[in-house]
Order: C-alpha cells, then structure tokens, then sequence
C-alpha cells in the first residue's frame, strides 16, 4: 500500500503557499469536461460541491437524506475556531496549530494541521458573506468564546445552532449552483459501493432509497464526504442515519482505513433513560464555561444535590486540572467522569452520571444572563429529562460523538486510491488521537471551501487524459451493480425472526464495553471474539419484511448495520494493536498512578492503516510515521 | 402506559392510504414519540408485518427531518417541540393517538408517515442565498452589524425547514417557510442587495409548487418548533409589494 | 404591463387585493355610518343629508360604481383566496386541531358571503325602494324625499329591524378578523405592536356594529320617533 503523504517540502508556514504554486492548474474552459460524484452534501460535501461548480466542475452530488440541509454537521451547537485573535489573547495561527496538535496527542500529521489553522480565518470571512448569522456584540463585532482544550476565545458561534448555521449557509451556495444547473443534486440516495476501474476510483453505484432502484454514476473523481461512524456503538450523539457503509466499501475496494479505534466520547450528554432509548443528545461543551461539574464525595450518596454542601462535594476536574479547570479537553473529561462513576459516586438513576451545576453562575450573572448564553439548551435538556436545570443541576455523561479515523488521505486529500478523495470526518487526517471542540466544523468547511478545489484540480491536470471516457457500461459498473444486487438479494432472503436494531443494539454494547472509554487487551480480545459471533447470528437471524424495489426501512438499516458488523472488528483490531494510552484511545494498561494516558512514542508515533485482504482474510497493517518537527513531542497536560 | 394508536398507512404515493390501529403496551414516559414508534415497529417486524415509515434522522429537534401531525397537530401537544423531542409524559395512559403525515399538494406522500418535502429545496433554490463565490470575501468584522439586526436575521434563520407550518396551516400555505428565509437574508447588509429579486423569485416559486394562499390564521407560528414569528410574512408582503412596483422587471 | 398582471395574480397579489378592497369596505363603512347617525339629529337634517348625497349627482354614480367595483373585487379575490386553499390540501386530516385561530378567522368566506345577502336586501329596500315602495314613496314637509321616515318605519318592523342586527353581528365578527389580517397582509406588523393591531379588529368592529346597531334599537325604543302626520 503507498502511503506517501506527499507532503510538501519547506518551512511549516511555507508549504501550503508552496504548494498550492506547484500545483498544476486546469484551464477554465477543460474544468466543465471533468464530472465530480460528490457523496454526501454535509458541511464538507456541501462546501466542496458548491466551490468545485463555481469553478466549473461539473458535479453530481448525493446524500441520504432527504435535502442537504439536513445532513448532520447541522446537529454541531457550540461553534467553529478560527485563529482570527479578534480578543487580542494571543491567538495566532500558529497557536492553532499547536493546541489542535497537542489536544491530538501528537497523533495527527503536523503539516494538515497547519494549513487547517491557516485557513480557518478564511472559513469565519466566508461564512460572514454568505448571511451566517454569528452572535455578535453590540457595537457589530462579532463575537467569541471559549472552548474546551484553550486558554483563548477563538470560537465562532450562532447560539446553540452553530452547526445548522453554517450548513445553512453551505446548503445556499449549493442551492444556487444547483439553480443554475451546475450541481445535479441526488436526496434520498445511498452509496452501495465504489467502482474501480484500472486502479482509479472512476464511479459509485447508488441506491435510490424511494424507489429501490440501483443505478451506476461514472465520473472522473468520487469524493467521499460520508462523515463518521460513532453509530457503530449504536447509543451516540450521531444521527440515526450516520453510517460507516460509504468508506467501509471505499475500504473493501482497497482504500486504507487508519486509526478506526480513534474515536471521541463527548463528556456532557445527557445520560440514558432506559432501553428503549435511541439515541443520546448532547449539550453543548460551551456549557462547560460557565457550568462546574461535580459528584458527590462520598460514594452512594443519595441526597439531593441542593441538600449537599460544597464541603462534601469533589469538583473533580477543577481539582484535577487546576489551569483548564472544567475546560480540560474532551477526552480527559470523559474519562474522568468515567472514573467517579466507577468509584460508586455517580449519581442519577443508574449512577451513571455527574453533575453540571449553573448554580454559582445563575448567583453571578443571574437567570437572565445564563439564559441568554444558553437559553435553548436549556431548554432541550428540560424537555428531555423533565427536570429545570435552572435549580437543579444537569446530569451528564460522556456518550460517543466523533470519529477521528477514518480513510487515509494524502496531503491532497485523496486516499491511496488514485481518484478517491475524503474530505471532513470521513478522513483521518487532523485530530489525531482526540479532537478539540468546535473544530470539527472547522475542518469540514477547511477541506470543502479552501483545500480540495485546488489539490482536485492539480489531480484533474496529471490525471492521463488518454484515458478512454468511461460510461457505466463499462464491466467494471456491471460487476459491481451485480454484487450490490446479490447483497440486496441476500439479506432480503435471510427471513429471521430478528430486527435489525436488536443486532445494532448488541453491537453497540459489545463495542461499548470493550472498545469504549476504556479499554484492554483481554475486553478488545473477547469483543473480537464475540462480533464475528454476531455478525454470523445477523446473517441468520435477521428479518426484513418488504422487497428492495420500494422505500424500505428495514432494508436501509440492514445494509448499514452489516458493514458495521464488519467495521467494528477491525475497530477493534486496531485498538488492540495500539499497545499505548493516546487521546481518546486509553488502553488501561497505559496509565499513570493518577490514571493519565502514558503514550508510547517510540512505537506508536504513526498512523495505523489497515489495508483489507478479502472477507476471509485477516487485514494488514501498514504505518504513516508521523513526524514532529514544529511541536515537540511531550506529555500532554492541563494540570 | 399503554396508547392506542390510529396510523396512516399508505405503501405509495399512488395507492390509497387507510389508517389501522395498533395497541402500543409498555409506553414509558421518558420515551421520546419516535422511541415509541421504534418499538411499535420492533412488535410489527417480529410479527412479519412491515412496519410504520416515518422520516427522522437527529432526534435532537435540529435536522428538521421528523414530522407527523400527531391528535391534529404538527409536532404534537407540546409547544415550541418538534416530535422527535416529544416525550411520552406529554400523554396519559389509555390515550388514543391519531398519527397523519404532513398533508399538502406541495408535500406529496411517499410512504405512511413519509413526504416528499423537496419543495422546499426548490423554493430555495429559487433565491434563497446571498450570490457570493468562495475566496475573495472581505474580513468578517469589516462589515459591523448591529446586534438587534443580527439577532433578528437569526431568529429567522432558526427555521429548520420541517413544514409544519405548511401541515398545520389550514390552507397549506408555507408562507412562514418563505418569509423566515427572506427575513434572514434581508435583515443582513450583505443580503439586503438581492433583497427585492430574491423575494419575488421565491414567492413565485412558491406559488408554483401548489402551496395555498396565507390567510392569517398564524396556526404556523403556534406549532413552529423554532416559534418563528409571523410578523416575518408582514415583512414579506410589505418586500413583495414594494418589489412588485419598483424593483426592475425579473 | 405583465409584470402587474403576474404580481397581481400571485398568492401575495391576490392577498394585496383583499387586503386594500378591505381597506375601501371598511372606509365606506365609516362614512356610511357617519351619514346614518345623523338620524339623531333628527327629520330635516337626515333628509338635508340624504338629498345632499343624491344631489351630488354624477359624482354620486362614480362613488357608487367604485364601491360596487370594489366589493366584487373583495368577494372574489377572497373566494379565490379560499379555493386554492381547497387545492393545496386534497386530502383531509383526519383530526385537524385549531391550536390559535378563532373561529371568526375560519368563517371569512360564511360571514362575507351573508353579508353579501344582507347588501343586496339592504339596497333592496332603501336604495331601490323594491321591498317597501310605500315608505320609498315619501316626501317631508319640503317636498324632498323622507328617508328619516323611510328608516324609522323601516325599522318598526321586527323582521327588518332583527336582520340588521343580525348581518351587522356578521359584520363584527368578519371584520374583527379583517382588520388585523389586512393590516398583516399590507406588512403593517412589528414585535412591538403587534399585540396593538391585533386588537384593533375587535375593537374597531365593536364601535361599528354599537353604532349601527343602535338605530334599529333606538327605533323599536321609541327614541328616534316617527314624525307626526307620516302615514
């Protein structure tokens, strides 16, 4: 597998400057010849899709869903960073780039992340012309906080909505290439799986979801913009829709899959009710500005938490993290709340749970002035739990959010498929081993607005053009519609007696215990064990009534939930071959005496990509050495 | 809790629907309405039957996918909720529960609970975005605007396109939809341009995707889960009129 | 001219046009009701005004046409209004709960359409003089036409007298709506007050229908009395 990252050479600062020079360039009148299958319209998607037609790309978009405005980066609430340093704190590119690096735990490649900080400032200017409505001040400024894993306020935010926002505003500049006839959009209309031709990604093969029918799309590049797979703990922050099925078929036709174990438990959701539950809702880590998250110090203490003075109650992540205090990032707070709840200090029904207390702030800037901040999550919670969190403090838990891995890219983007790129959280390249709040958003608009547009086109002017024009009559398209019909066949004719959610739910929970917030060898061993075990029993003893020509629910989850019985496996894997505790990775083995994450530099400083053999056939790993040159390696730490 | 629920089934947009009743036992309160549908929908596949389609996708009352005109109203009893963030504490044991999809020319049926809102897109597509390409745009505090302005151009951009507004409007008008997005864009300078192009395209569009005629019921505004307010649609009317007179011929 | 006919013919054009028909009815309603209280100041001024009125002449007949031009516009851009609601929706809910809207918002088209009704009687009776030629056919002690006479004889009879009453409770109630939906209609709105206009239907409906209502009622009490030597 060739894993040149193709990183350009020079000073840090300088390389995307250079490179976007050295880039070859297509001539305007050519860009319309070269046909983009752009798969997903989120904010990565629909900022691409949007960008390459004003360029004069054609390109044909899909998503699921039934528009693009709802795809799910319109679920992101706290905000986007950019290194604008309107606060005049010191923020600067340059911090950016390291605090992103660092809260990585120095598992990200250094280069990407850079040019990520660089064109965040662009991102916030983009967004402002387009109407997106940030908070602002009072004398027209706009307006930032701060965030989760930094001591500046560079975050970007509309209310609690800032993701709905953005993808407001993305969705718009798709429409009005749409309008003018330069994307074709596809709703309702899921990938099944990648057409290869010659070694080039050259075309997919769709889905329509209403009526059933399979259809090939041929095209000169795909981009898979498809977003992450924390459903495959099925209990997630996610969409019900999110799936893996996009990259994981990229995966099967050969493009490497790297870091799959990476992935982010956000700490402040809200704790699950019952069994019944379907999905957990997270409340914005901007809470964690003003809130203060504390348990009881006692164990088993069933007092009201009202009735509980502040003598007997351990604010743990103050404690513990005196300068980030409950901003400490993402991963060290979930997995602090992990450990008082395993203490037998967690509280609510099931003590699975902590508090997050408005209390000193409500006495500080009164009701008004935490319900302006956040009114609306409030509210949510409210709605949710039956509880007002104006007078008693919310309860939380760390749930699944974002993945970090995800397909291999190049500095370019593209996978080691020629022809197959991945942009947003369908990629692995920027966070590492654990991302920072409210950068997601960032780089989802990064990659679509300011990076791909170029590095595609540099690989529309190499790309041979003796190549023959390929239509979907090619075998290739004919094979691979044959395969996905046979799929389709397969599990329609299993006629279990099982739902396809009972499957998901178990898989949830395997992964959940054993590759969750904490894992070891023996847990990651017997989940390995028990998923084959399952998927086997899926493949038996599901039901799915209907047929594959009508709009079919059952069979849209059957098909998603099947490549997550095969995904997780390799999650798995992966997690058991990182011998070393690294951002959300934390293998329990690799901790200190107060239970902070001891990386592994030595052997682990790399990328793990996984290179698939064949359904029968163990996977191969393969690394990207990651190199640290502008941030030097150190434990990382927010005491 | 136990529910009897009375559900529109329907297989296509071209076969007839009918509603069918079904016993929902073992409803908790804390379950949210679609928690209930998933288990109705469980008891359904075991029993070889297909089971209720209904559209959803975040069910956390931000993606604008879910639906349903629950007892006759959009998003059900509870103020300001869309379905998905309705709990099952909003009903009382033995209830009957009427569950319709959203109904309206413009939103033809797909399946049960399901509709077409691509509408909607279209209408959107007509003009409403601000004509900027990506690169080249000015610093973003170049441009101050006031915050009264731009909060009110975000209570509009609030809207999360759901249709409820159409569902619950007695004549099936999507009014609300359209002003909330021209009241976004217009209270913005950067909007304000295209302001009078923009509202006549999308008013025409709208028309043309058979929406009905608003009549001032604000039954929209009550079930809008984003509680937009129709003083948005007075706007509309007073842009559409001054367009109509001033603006050049589109 | 087509981009008139196009705006004019669009959902919001077609509102537009309620919407400033409404404001003409509603005008016309003040006047007329200004004339009509006159009847309290007793024979010679009501029929100084009623001669006055018909004195102006050609001018009469262009107010007149105006207004009937007017209401047919109303009546059917509302008509129209209301059915391509029809169309919108071609399938019923099952259970349609009204969560806000009042009923007299749901009975526009009812209580227009009887209003109509009761217009045409109206006229019927006191502008053609087809339903009581006999009170038509009066003359005051200076030779003009009695219309105070015509009105309170007019009104000693219960069924006119209820009538009235009646169409002028549809009155209220369709202009109780009208007047906030038109206002909403020409984008005379603001959070700040909305509340204000939304209560100036009720408010303007309750002085117009007192003031109409109170000339039957003062009739049947003897208030405004019949002259002497009439009949």
């Amino acid at each position: 597998m060739n894993l040149d990252a193709k990183i350009p050479s020079g000073p840090i600062a300088d390389k995307w400057d250079n490179h976007r020079f050295d880039m070859k360039l297509v001539n305007p009148a050519n860009k319309r010849k070269f046909k983009v299958l752009m798969v997903g319209s989120g904010l990565a998607g629909g900022s691409a899709a949007s960008t390459l037609a004003e360029l004069g790309y054609d390109v044909e978009c899909f998503c699921f869903q039934d528009s693009p405005r709802r795809a799910h980066s319109i679920a992101a609430q706290g905000g986007i960073n950019a290194a604008k340093n309107y606060q005049n704190d010191g923020d600067s590119v340059h911090r950016l780039f390291y605090d992103t690096v660092k809260g990585g735990d120095f598992r990200s490649r250094e280069a990407n992340v850079y040019r990520l900080a660089q064109v965040s400032a662009n991102i916030i200017d983009q967004c402002v012309a387009q109407g997106v409505p940030f908070a602002r001040e009072y004398g027209g400024q706009l307006a930032n906080r701060s965030f989760g894993g930094a001591q500046v306020s560079r975050t970007f935010y509309a209310r609690g909505q800032t993701g709905q926002q953005l993808l407001l505003g993305c969705y718009a500049g798709l429409n009005r290439q749409i309008a003018a006839g330069k994307v074709r959009m596809h709703p309702r209309t899921e990938l099944l799986d990648i057409v290869i031709v010659d070694g080039t990604a050259r075309g997919i093969v769709t889905r329509d979801l209403v009526t059933g029918k399979i259809q090939s799309w041929a095209g000169d590049t795909v981009v898979l913009a498809t977003g992450g797979y924390s459903t495959v703990f099925y209990l997630s922050t996610n969409a019900m829709g999110c799936n893996v099925t996009a990259t994981w078929r990229a995966h099967k036709r050969g493009a490497g899959f790297a870091n799959p174990c990476f992935t982010q438990i956000h700490p402040t959701c809200i704790p699950v009710s019952g069994d019944h539950q379907s999905k957990l809702t997270l409340m914005s880590e901007s809470l964690r500005n003003d809130g203060r998250v504390w348990v009881p110090k006692r164990a088993d203490d069933d007092r009201q938490p009202g009735e509980i003075p502040d003598a007997e109650r351990d604010y743990y992540l103050e404690r513990k993290y005196p300068s980030f205090g409950n901003l400490a990032p993402r991963d060290i707070a979930s997995r602090s709340a992990k450990e008082v709840c395993d203490e037998g200090r967690g509280v609510g029904p099931g003590k699975r749970g902590v508090y997050l207390d408005f209390r000193d702030s409500v006495e500080r800037v009164g009701k008004q002035g935490v319900s302006e901040r956040y009114g609306n999550l409030f509210d949510m919670y409210e709605r949710i739990t039956d509880e007002n969190p104006y007078e008693r403090p919310m309860r939380i838990y760390p749930a699944p959010h974002y993945t970090m891995g995800g397909l291999w890219v190049d500095y370019n983007l593209m996978s080691n498929v020629p022809g197959l790129h991945v942009i947003g959280e369908a990629n692995f390249s920027d966070h590492g081993a654990n991302r920072l709040g409210a950068s997601a958003l960032m780089q989802g608009l990064a990659d679509g607005y300011f990076v791909l547009p170029y590095t595609i086109g540099h690989y529309f002017a190499t790309y041979s053009p003796d190549k023959q024009p390929i239509t979907t009559d090619h075998p290739e398209f004919k094979r691979a519609e044959a395969e996905v019909n046979a799929r389709i066949e397969r599990l329609l004719n299993v006629q279990g007696s099982k739902t396809v959610d009972s499957f998901h739910k178990r898989l949830g929970r395997i992964m959940w215990e054993g590759c969750g917030m904490g894992r070891n060898a023996q847990g990651l061993t017997a989940a390995l064990e028990q998923i084959p075990a399952l998927r086997e029993e899926f493949w038996s003893g599901v039901r799915i009534p209907g047929s594959g020509s009508e709009f079919n629910i059952e069979l849209e989850k059957a098909g998603r939930v099947a490549d997550f019985l095969e995904f997780g496996e390799l999650m798995c894997r992966d997690a058991l071959a990182r011998d070393e505790s690294c951002g959300g990775h934390f293998r329990e083995e690799h901790q200190t005496a107060d239970g902070e994450a001891v990386r592994n530099d030595e052997e682990y400083c790399h990328a793990s990509v996984w290179e698939h053999k064949g359904d029968d056939q163990e996977p191969v790993m393969h690394r990207e050495a990651l190199d640290f040159e502008n941030v030097a390696l150190a434990t990382r730490s927010y005491k | 809790m136990k529910l009897t629920l009375r559900v529109w089934r329907q297989r296509n947009a071209s076969e007839q629907g009918r509603f069918e009743t079904y016993e929902a036992t073992d409803v908790s309160p804390d379950m949210s309405f679609l928690e209930m549908l998933d288990v109705l929908n469980r008891d359904l596949v075991e029993r070889s039957e297909e089971p209720v389609a209904f559209d959803h996708d975040c069910r956390e009352g931000i993606c604008g996918t879910c639906s349903l005109v629950i007892n006759g109203v959009a998003h059900g009893p509870r103020k300001a909720t869309t379905t998905c963030q309705l709990h099952m504490r909003s009903f009382k044991d033995g209830d009957t529960v009427t569950i319709e999809p959203f109904r309206a020319t413009g939103f033809p049926a797909v399946r049960d609970l399901v509709v077409d809102r691509s509408a909607f897109d279209r209408i959107l597509q007509s003009g409403g975005f601000i004509s900027v390409n990506t690169g080249g745009a000015p610093d973003a505090n170049a441009l101050p605007i006031g915050k009264a302005e731009a909060d009110t151009a975000f209570d509009a951009a609030a809207c999360i396109g759901c249709g409820a507004c159409v569902a619950a409007c007695p004549n099936a008008a999507a009014m609300l939809f359209v002003s909330a997005k021209i009241a976004h864009l217009s209270h913005l300078p950067q909007g304000a341009v295209e302001h009078e192009q923009r509202v006549v395209r999308m008013v025409h569009a709208m028309d043309g995707e058979g929406f009905g005629t608003c009549r001032n019921y604000y039954e929209c505004e009550a079930v809008c889960p984003k509680e937009i307010p129709v003083s948005f649609i007075a706007d509309m009317n007073r842009g559409y009129l001054k367009a109509a007179l001033t603006a050049a011929s589109d | 001219m087509n981009w008139l006919t196009r705006s004019l013919s669009s959902s919001i054009g077609n509102k537009l046009l309620v919407a400033i028909t409404g404001i003409g009815l509603v005008g016309f309603l003040v006047g007329h009701l200004a004339g009509n209280l006159q009847v309290y100041l007793g024979q010679d001024a009501f029929n100084a005004y009623a001669t006055g009125l018909r004195e102006l002449g050609p001018l009469l007949n262009i107010l007149r046409a105006g207004i009937v031009l007017v209401a047919i516009v109303h009546v059917v851009t509302a008509i129209k209004a209301a059915r391509s609601s029809k169309n919108a929706r071609p399938v019923a809910y099952a259970k349609h709960t009204r969560v806000v809207s009042s009923g007299n918002s749901h009975s526009m088209v009812r209580t227009g359409l009887l209003i109509l009704a009761f217009v045409l009687f109206h006229l019927a009776h006191f502008t053609w003089g087809l339903t009581h030629p006999e009170h038509y056919k009066l003359v005051d002690g200076e030779g003009r036409h009695d219309a105070y006479s015509m009105l309170v004889l007019g009104f000693q009879s219960w069924p006119v007298a209820v009538s009235y009453v009646v169409a002028m409770f549809l009155l209220g109630m369709h202009i109780s709506h009208g007047i906030p939906s038109l206002l909403q209609t020409l984008g005379i709105s603001h959070p700040k007050y909305r509340p204000l206009l939304e209560k100036s239907g009720p408010v303007i409906a309750v002085l117009l229908v007192a003031g109409f209502v109170s000339i039957p009622v003062s009739v049947l009490l003897g208030i405004v009395p019949l002259p002497e030597g009439v009949l």
